[in-house]
């Protein structure tokens, strides 16, 4: 889990491990491939949950998964990507382009793209926002399953009990530096993200 | 494969968007009434001038077409999406010059009566003029892509990409008009086929080079 204040710097790490971005400096390697020299295989590897959700406003909901299912060599056809929408509760609006989804469905169409290719490293930004509860108990179920298959999910979240509860390690960054490094479920009592909100009374 | 997704893709989004294209076309179409206007109710003149305008019109509507052809790309960001699958940047480049270079074709050819009409042009061979507007289309689609590309994420769009279109294809538009021309007006010196070779062997540099800086411009 990374996590951290407002402009820490957790989109960008993602981003960087995606290879959406160039780093200006440093080395950076998933599962030992370099991001810079080796974009393609790096990609081959990594699905990225974004800010932007990757998708076509005028096509349908599932135009929009069969348009990655195509360049991924996958199987475009309706039968094949129904169970993808279904598993994140919009088969009933497979027909009906994102336009006039809430931020909540576009965020599940979002997650059902990135349940299409067959990444190792799964990417999660803020996978919780805009979510209602059985949202939340969706990226839950999809994190975990994720874990069962063996791929590394590393999610930025604010949600620190939530992620606390469902990674391993987690980092907090500060201004783009780690200023703390631990176990999840000590994120946050030891970060001090969580520290408690002093209020004094009149009385 | 990824080059027919890639066309795949594009030709659907276009097909969605096709109220624009419309209207696109009613831009072109008004254009060519303005220019009429503009040389009067000369027969011989406007005879004389109607390739010259009908490729001013293809010219000033492919810029909106282009530029239209990556803003849904730019909305949710999802050419980065598919970049990231990965798909490869060059059958992304083709993919989208393709449907951008039939979606010329198609307005320009749309033009092609209306010009008959308003200039008073003869169309002896339509075959001709076929193959020319399709050469000069690709000639305005190949870098216009590539330029659409570059532009897309900046403010001033609209702007910038005839600024940086319209220098580079100046050697297409002169050999497109010269060769409508011909085929309008007659061609008593054999000109044609050397205006066309010219169309041929710059839609060839373009498109080669285009789709080599393709990945320098989506990447970067």
């Amino acid at each position: 889990m990374v996590t951290g204040r407002n402009g820490s710097g957790k989109s960008t790490l993602l981003r960087i491990l995606a290879t959406a971005i160039r780093p200006h400096r440093g080395t950076a390697r998933v599962e030992g491939l370099d991001l810079r020299g080796q974009t393609r295989d790096v990609r081959r590897r990594v699905a990225l949950l974004s800010h932007h959700h990757y998708l076509y406003d005028s096509l349908t909901a599932l135009e929009n998964l069969q348009i990655a299912a195509r360049f991924l060599n996958r199987d475009p056809s309706r039968k094949a990507l129904l169970p993808l929408l279904a598993e994140v509760g919009l088969a009933d609006r497979a027909d009906d382009a994102p336009v006039g989804f809430s931020a909540g469905m576009r965020k599940r169409l979002a997650l059902a793209r990135v349940l299409l290719p067959p990444a190792s490293v799964v990417l999660l930004d803020e996978p919780y926002g805009q979510l209602d509860p059985p949202g939340f108990r969706l990226v839950d179920r999809l994190v975990a399953r994720w874990r069962e298959q063996g791929a590394t999910v590393l999610m930025a979240t604010h949600l620190l009990e939530r992620g606390g509860d469902l990674c391993d390690g987690a980092i907090v960054l500060d201004e783009g530096r780690l200023t703390w490094e631990g176990p999840a479920r000590e994120v946050a009592a030891q970060s001090g993200l969580a520290a408690p909100v002093l209020v004094e009374g009149g009385a | 494969m990824q080059l027919v997704a890639a066309v795949h893709k594009d030709l659907l989004l276009q097909w969605r968007g096709r109220a624009q294209a419309i209207a696109i076309f009613v831009f072109g179409a008004t254009s060519l009434l303005l220019f009429s206007f503009a040389i009067g109710p000369n027969a011989e003149a406007l005879r004389q001038h109607a390739a010259g305008f009908i490729w001013l019109a293809l010219l000033l509507s492919s810029t909106l077409t282009l530029a239209e052809s990556f803003q849904s790309e730019m909305e949710e960001h999802a050419l980065e999406g598919l970049l990231l699958l990965p798909a490869d940047a060059r059958a992304l480049y083709y993919g989208k010059a393709l449907a951008n270079w039939a979606q010329l074709t198609l307005l320009g050819v749309a033009l092609v009566p209306l010009t008959v009409v308003l200039y008073d042009a003869p169309l002896p061979r339509a075959g001709g003029l076929l193959g020319i507007i399709m050469l000069g289309a690709a000639g305005l689609s190949g870098p216009g892509t590539l330029y659409a590309a570059m532009t897309s994420q900046t403010r001033a769009q609209q702007t910038l990409l005839p600024l940086l279109l319209f220098p580079l294809v100046v050697p297409v538009l002169l050999a497109s008009v010269k060769a409508t021309s011909l085929l309008i007006l007659g061609d008593p010196m054999g000109q044609l086929r050397s205006w066309t070779i010219l169309l041929v062997c710059f839609d060839a540099i373009h498109w080669s080079v285009c789709g080599l800086l393709f990945d320098r411009v989506v990447e970067d």
